[in-house]
């Protein structure tokens, strides 16, 4: 099961990527409640987003990005049936991808 | 003949061995791998040190062609929605930053040659601040605040979490 979940929609010319990123983005600041110790930081660094070779878009995040990352960005040049795709990299040095067809 | 192989084989394993370990302890830092995270800016405490730390200058101009969509109040502040576009020709990269956050710094967005000026995430806010904008383009920054209810003030209602 991949952590990424995400649609690219082509609409006159312009192609709309939304990704939805299953991960706890953990801060390093918050106390867990159980054993009254700071969960360690464990968030996505960088997001890169891919379409016929060419970087789309590269996000380098800290860790005030939301639980469970939401992306959302345009592009042109892009038609249906093309591939893109998108990876990420933690600060753990996890890391996933995933590819889509734009339609 | 065959000792020497399995000479070579132990040597093989051993070596796997000591990069699996030192990759599971944190020694070999995968931010190595990355090519433009910078550490310096996300780990600043300050608007100015962030800007320094990712662009190397913090001289910003306002600018009317960027346009921050962001709740007046927001419900909760792990999870504030923001999007911004910007009609900056050439823009190279767009950054997110909530002023009073512990590190103001939240996301750094580069843009590729056929992205269009606007991205949308959702972002955590410690405290009621102001959300700043700062487009790069052409080497220069151009950010935006003030008037039109781009300055937003946010409420948060859970204090525990950032």
């Amino acid at each position: 099961m991949s952590s990424i979940k995400m649609r690219a929609n082509a609409v006159d010319g312009v192609t709309t990527l939304k990704a939805l990123i299953s991960h706890p983005m953990d801060t390093g600041l918050v106390k867990d409640k159980k054993t009254g110790e700071n969960i360690p930081a464990h968030y996505i660094q960088e997001v890169v987003c891919e379409h016929k070779g060419n970087t789309l878009l590269t996000a380098n995040w800290g860790p005030a990005i939301s639980k469970n990352p939401y992306l959302s960005f345009r592009f042109t040049g892009g038609a249906a049936g093309d591939i893109v795709k998108l990876s990420w990299v933690d600060n753990k040095g996890e890391k996933d991808s995933s590819e889509t067809t734009i339609k | 003949m065959t000792s020497m192989k399995r000479r070579i084989f132990l040597k093989g394993s051993l070596a796997t061995g000591v990069i699996g370990v030192a990759a599971s302890a944190g020694l070999l830092t995968p931010r190595a791998s990355l090519a433009a995270w910078s550490k310096e800016a996300f780990d600043a405490k300050d608007v100015n040190t962030a800007l320094s730390g990712l662009f190397g200058s913090s001289d910003l101009a306002g600018s009317d062609k960027i346009k921050i969509k962001a709740p007046d109040i927001a419900e909760n502040g792990a999870v504030v929605p923001v999007s911004v576009t910007t009609d900056i020709s050439g823009a190279e990269s767009i950054a997110i930053i909530a002023e009073k956050n512990t590190n103001p710094l939240t996301a750094n967005f580069v843009l590729g040659p056929g992205t269009e000026g606007y991205v949308s995430t959702r972002i955590k806010m410690g405290k009621t601040s102001s959300v700043i904008a700062v487009v790069k383009a052409g080497g220069k920054l151009q950010h935006r605040q003030g008037s039109q209810g781009h300055y937003r003030r946010l409420w948060r209602l859970s204090p525990t979490r950032l």
